[in-house]
């Protein structure tokens, strides 16, 4: 924590951190800086970005936020909710300003919708649209109406004026559930609705709420998106897959599987690959900062459960739950170890011959270089004292 | 800076004795050969369980202790600046060469993916919090530097027409004038690595028996290994003297172990201190088999320590050899112990060297003598002979 006890070198440039009561949703000001250093840890960056990120989170004029949510179960909110370093309400109220959001804004009806349409036009070009949910195309969009018109519609609008968008979850991002066959309603992602548009895809089933933070916390920051791959995934959270960084991983490569729930090896925490874990091809930092903040190890596979690839179309919804994931890295050798492979070799014949050999070669030659030594011992007695002498000189 | 300056033995390089290794090394290399066309489980015993076997503690772990030799002399001559034992320098350095070269060369062999190992050198693949890395790339910086500093031993011997030819003698200038340099390598180099085989150790954990695990392991592995350095210097100069009849340098040894004796004394107050405080000190009269190795190893330890506590002793050459003998002896079953006898990896996991295994490390010791003798005979490396006058060419 270095930089937080040089903040009085830079005090003047950040601003007042403790001049108000609950500026900082409770936290004390050495608390947020250190909120702040995790953010820029999470994302990658050095742990100096961190007051970066405390001046562009404590700007004066909070950036404004539009939330609009089409075919989607509000699953990507509740696990906003439960997102406690710090608690969403820090962000909504303190960091951005959540003009609009069904499940979350006061108001409601009418006045929601006017509050919204009045922050849009004030904030035209600046604001940051978040899309939760899969937008239906089928039969003009009619299968998911909010205010009377078709999301679909209320999503080209919004992007219009938008600075930035983030499809959260995996239905805004890919299409999710609705998509799925037959795809009544002819779901699609955010980025297929908006050809043109940088849209920000953060797909999870729900999506890590820390991802969402950290990268809402980069735009504030930087200005513009995070490095994304070529999904428009960010790569610091979907950069690896989860295969490369699960605690289950040296099961994998050791050949200890679980073959079905609850047998032995499942019980002993062995690798689920078997029975349906999609790790090896979906892409999420999952393993590595988990749900819930609830420590290590809570996530599904930590639980025992196979991942089922919610961030990747095409296998999460998609593929059988059993079915085997198609192993990105390398594929698994044909042959696994068995688990009971000989522990060693005992000693052969051979081998106890050549050891004693060399030993009583050893001895031997030891022995001989002794008894040759008895009449030189005396001679170099005497030369060491006649060197030592003239060494003193 | 000598007396007598260096030179070489000259001598037929085929002898009997050099014959009778060269079967050896021949037996070795057919071994060596079927490793490499058929994987390490045709030749090694070496498991999962085991994954360092018989080459690595004999040819990495204790080879590069006995080729300490040239560490632990630089140490004394040019660091502490008793230039009196100058002469047993090259010799020296020549058996940290050969230690130290055949050591890598035995690494190539146990490693199982060896075309990988130039990655080692790629500082984008650097893993710096690792001991083996540390080890890898001292060593090989060290095998590199030894060479360095026996550079000049071959320039002494290159003809003037080559010389002149490949305008050596800048180099030979540029040697002299910046050879500290390559010194000071030479001594800080070990110093990092040889405690670093000690920090291998480290993560063994509940592996090694508490009679050896200690946070204390790498400074008693550089101790031990200045003590070998020191001792293989005493036995190899001992041997030689005898077998080509060169000059005595008994006055040089008796001091020489001394100061080995020294350093003994302080292994053995730090090994037991650290017993002592960490109060593991009753598993030594457990009377299983790790007290059994414990003892065995201090007795081989606390000999010379006991042989060479008077002046008298040490300068008879029979007992500073029988010291030498039980200091080596008790320096490399300190290693074997720490790496191989006092582990026990749980799970019914055993191991024993298998015969090609045992033979492939005695063909590199072989070939480490066989080097040895070529270049004492053909370069200048050892002190003048007694035996000049009998027509020797020089």
């Amino acid at each position: 924590m270095g930089f937080v006890d040089d903040t009085d070198r830079v005090s003047g440039t950040i601003r007042n951190l403790d001049g108000y009561e609950g500026a900082l949703g409770g936290l004390t000001r050495r608390e947020f800086l250190k909120y702040c250093t995790g953010v820029a840890v999470t994302l990658g960056l050095s742990s100096f970005t961190g007051l970066r990120i405390a001046q562009a989170a404590t700007a004066p004029q909070r950036p404004p936020v539009i939330w609009l949510s089409a075919q989607e179960c509000t699953g990507c909110t509740e696990s906003l909710l439960r997102a406690y370093h710090p608690t969403l309400e820090t962000l909504i109220l303190d960091m951005i300003s959540l003009d609009y959001h069904e499940a979350l804004c006061s108001g409601a009806g009418h006045q929601a919708e006017a509050y919204k349409a009045k922050s849009m036009k004030e904030n035209w070009g600046k604001y940051v649209l978040v899309v939760d949910g899969s937008i239906p195309t089928k039969d003009g969009g009619v299968y998911c109406m909010v205010a009377g018109k078709p999301i679909l519609q209320a999503v080209k609008e919004a992007a219009e004026g938008a600075a930035a968008i983030i499809s959260i979850g995996s239905c805004a991002s890919w299409g999710g559930i609705p998509s799925s066959d037959p795809n009544p309603t002819g779901a699609k992602p955010v980025h297929a609705v908006l050809p043109g548009k940088t849209v920000i895809n953060l797909p999870g089933c729900p999506p890590n709420p820390y991802n969402f933070l950290s990268t809402v916390l980069y735009l504030l920051t930087f200005g513009k998106p995070p490095d994304l791959d070529i999904k428009n995934r960010p790569k610091f959270a979907y950069g690896r897959l989860v295969h490369e960084n699960c605690e289950r991983r040296p099961h994998f490569d050791a050949g200890r599987f679980a073959l079905e729930y609850g047998d032995f090896g499942h019980r002993q925490g062995w690798c689920l690959y078997k029975i349906g874990c999609k790790g090896p091809e979906t892409h999420a930092n999952c393993p590595a900062i988990g749900f819930g903040d609830a420590g290590e190890g809570n996530w599904p596979v930590g639980i025992g459960h196979p991942c089922f690839g919610c961030t990747e179309q095409g296998i999460g919804f998609t593929k059988p739950l059993h079915a085997l994931a198609d192993v990105k890295t390398f594929s698994p050798p044909a042959a696994f170890p068995t688990v009971d492979s000989p522990k060693g070799e005992g000693i052969t014949p051979a081998a106890a011959a050549i050891a004693a050999g060399i030993a009583g070669l050893g001895a031997g030659a030891g022995a001989m270089a002794l008894r040759g030594m008895k009449d030189e011992g005396e001679e170099g007695g005497k030369e060491a004292s006649s060197r030592s002498s003239s060494g003193q000189h | 800076m000598s007396e007598t300056a260096p030179r070489p033995l000259g001598g037929p390089i085929v002898t009997k004795p050099f014959a009778i290794l060269g079967v050896f090394l021949l037996i070795g290399g057919y071994f060596i050969l079927r490793r490499f066309l058929f994987g390490m489980a045709d030749v090694s015993n070496m498991s999962n369980g085991y994954p360092i076997g018989t080459w690595v503690v004999l040819d990495v772990v204790i080879g590069t202790a006995f080729g300490c030799g040239g560490f632990a002399m630089a140490l004394l001559v040019y660091i502490f600046n008793r230039n009196v034992y100058h002469p047993l320098m090259r010799p020296a350095l020549l058996g940290g060469v050969f230690g130290y070269t055949l050591a890598g060369l035995a690494v190539m062999i146990d490693l199982g993916r060896y075309w990988n190992a130039f990655n080692l050198l790629m500082p984008w693949y650097a893993q710096i919090n690792s001991v083996i890395f540390e080890v890898a790339l001292c060593v090989m910086a060290y095998i590199t530097v030894l060479w360095i500093e026996f550079w000049p031993a071959f320039l002494e011997r290159m003809p003037v027409a080559i010389k002149q030819r490949f305008n050596l003698h800048k180099l030979q200038v540029f040697l002299r004038r910046y050879m500290y340099v390559f010194i000071g390598l030479g001594v800080l180099l070990p110093t990092m690595h040889q405690s670093s085989l000690g920090s291998v150790l480290l993560i063994m954990g509940s592996k090694l028996s508490p009679l050896w695990y200690t946070q204390w392991l790498p400074l008693l592995y550089l101790i031990s290994a200045l003590t070998m350095g020191y001792g293989v210097v005493m036995l190899e100069s001992t041997l030689v003297q005898r077998s080509f009849k060169l000059p005595s340098e008994a006055a040089l040894l008796a001091k020489l172990s001394r100061v080995a004796a020294g350093l003994l004394v302080l292994f053995l107050a730090v090994r037991f201190g650290d017993l002592l405080a960490r109060g593991q000190l009753g598993r030594a009269f457990a009377g299983d088999r790790y007290s059994v190795l414990f003892l065995i190893e201090t007795a081989l330890f606390a000999a010379p320590v006991l042989i060479l506590a008077s002046r008298r002793r040490c300068a008879n050459m029979r007992l500073r050899f029988l010291a030498t003998i039980s200091l080596l002896a008790a320096g490399s079953l300190y290693r074997m112990n720490g790496y191989l006898l006092a582990i026990d990896p749980g799970n019914g996991w055993t191991y024993f060297p298998s015969a090609p295994e045992l033979m492939i490390t005695v063909g590199v010791v072989c070939l480490e003598i066989m080097l040895y003798l070529i270049f004492v005979k053909t370069l200048p490396v050892l002190p003048g002979s007694i035996a000049e006058a009998s027509g020797r060419p020089s």
